[in-house]
């Protein structure tokens, strides 16, 4: 990524700013110029919004193949995440065991490093998630009754 | 009076046992573990820095004091493993809270003193109303090199302190400094993990400098060790800061507060400001505070502090002992994964 498109983008990855619609009462992210179910009527009517970075999970799955510079994370949880205002974003869930993160649980963002251009470029920081409570981790069932021998 | 208008504070969701350390380099763990009064050390998560551990810990304090970006003119981060060599780590947390452009930033190093330092600027440019709120923040994530001694306790965390006029929650009646040249520890530019002096950094280093500063501030400050509720030192294990703090007439109900290394380890530029900040989660009006910093290279800063009324107004949930209880154990394996320990080699 360019060193002046990360620039132009961190009020969103610093901060969660996004857009609320004053006609539609409605919130964005990341920001908009207008809101597309009101289409032009809504121009002008669009104000910069710091979401609270309150949400929940809608769905999660666990990565097992890490995408470059996430090497260190392998396995890692990716979920989709309602934050309270309604806009629904996806981000990585840290902190926890990627398995235990199920739907309808509660996050909270967190500040962290999002990655790096190189060994010696630009470092990335933004927004991420956790989990507000950490989960009890069930024990595995280490009986044998579901392998077929 | 001026002093601390909030505190925040941040300790990464891993740890390391002491014992688990030694048994990869085939040393005995339970006498590692009490030598140094060290028996577990935090982990920063593979995503964590200087700078997003500096951000939390500033949310913490903009958060408890009710503040707003516009309220701060001055961001000062001390620390000794920022992630750029050039490129300010305060101006990025500056941003994070949504401060800028309408103030000044800086980055400090003074090895384990750079965020008291920090404390200090604060107090000055406060003092002479050239800001209203300044925040000096104190952390690190330093490591020490795999098999060395201060792997044992080399670890992470930090905390911010907003420092101003009003709605004061602490006050600091005084500061003074002790400084010489003293080369006890240090990282040479380029160098991936810092040396130190093995015994050297004890007696000549640490013990001198933090006993003739804590002598210092309560001359200054015409106290003696009684009229103290808490003292905090720099611990750079479990031993030094309870040797020093009696050393100097305290008592163990007035050191074991703000003493968390044996849990956390060394968090070098964030020590003071961690044990300060689990001080003043629990802390009444009225209760006095004795902080002395130290920094290897040396010096110590020593702070004479009060706490006000206002800080019973003050949403203290999230303390530091719920953010140390949460410490997830990892292993050797994950620790090493987690701080960049294994060579990747290049496959491309």
């Amino acid at each position: 990524m360019s060193v002046p498109r990360f620039w132009r983008e961190l009020g969103t990855r610093y901060n969660l700013i996004g857009s609320y619609c004053k006609l539609t009462k409605t919130y964005h992210f990341p920001r908009r110029s207008f809101d597309p179910e009101a289409g032009r009527e809504s121009m002008g009517t669009m104000e910069d919004y710091q979401f609270k970075g309150d949400g929940e999970v809608v769905n999660a799955t666990v990565v097992h193949q890490s995408q470059t510079g996430y090497e260190m994370f392998g396995p890692y949880c990716m979920a989709i995440i309602k934050l309270d205002e309604g806009p629904r974003i996806t981000s990585q869930i840290v902190d926890c065991d990627p398995k235990t993160v199920k739907p309808g649980m509660k996050v909270k963002a967190v500040f962290r490093k999002l990655g790096e251009d190189s060994e010696s470029g630009i470092l990335h920081y933004g927004t991420k998630f956790a989990l507000k409570e950490i989960p009890e981790i069930e024990e595995e069932d280490e009986s044998l009754s579901n392998i077929e021998l | 009076m001026n002093g601390i208008v909030s505190y925040g504070a941040y300790v990464p969701g891993y740890k390391i046992e002491t014992g688990e350390i030694a048994s990869v380099w085939g040393a005995d763990g339970s006498a590692w573990a009490k030598n140094l009064n060290v028996y577990s050390k935090s982990v920063p998560g593979p995503d964590e820095d200087v700078i997003t551990i500096a951000v939390e810990a500033t949310r913490q304090a903009m958060k408890r004091g009710k503040l707003s970006g516009d309220d701060i003119e001055a961001v000062y981060t001390g620390s000794e493993s920022h992630p750029y060599a050039v490129k300010p780590t305060s101006t990025i947390v500056a941003e994070a809270i949504r401060a800028t452009p309408n103030l000044t930033a800086a980055d400090f190093e003074f090895a384990c003193k750079a965020g008291t330092a920090a404390i200090q600027t604060c107090l000055g440019m406060v003092g002479h109303k050239q800001i209203k709120n300044g925040i000096a923040i104190g952390v690190d994530t330093s490591q020490g090199a795999p098999g060395d001694a201060l792997e044992y306790s080399a670890s992470a965390g930090g905390g911010a302190l907003v420092i101003g006029r009003n709605n004061v929650i602490a006050n600091i009646n005084h500061t003074t400094s002790y400084t010489t040249d003293t080369p006890d520890f240090w990282r040479r530019e380029g160098q991936k993990y810092p040396r130190h002096g093995g015994r050297f950094t004890g007696k000549p280093a640490f013990f001198k400098h933090v006993m003739n500063c804590g002598m210092l501030i309560m001359e200054k400050a015409n106290t003696k060790p009684e009229d103290y509720d808490y003292i905090v030192t720099h611990q750079p294990n479990g031993k030094f800061p309870i040797r020093a703090a009696k050393s100097l007439g305290f008592t163990k109900e007035q050191f074991e507060t703000g003493l968390l290394t044996p849990k956390i380890g060394n968090t070098y530029s964030g020590a003071v400001f961690l044990g300060l900040a689990a001080i003043l989660d629990i802390a009444k009006p009225g209760d006095r505070i004795l902080a002395v910093a130290y920094g290897s290279g040396a010096g110590s800063d020593g702070f004479d502090i009060t706490v006000t009324d206002k800080i019973m107004d003050m949403d203290r949930t999230e303390t530091v002992e719920d953010m140390i209880s949460r410490m997830e154990i990892v292993n050797y394996a994950t620790y090493a994964k987690f701080r960049g320990k294994l060579n990747m080699g290049s496959t491309k």
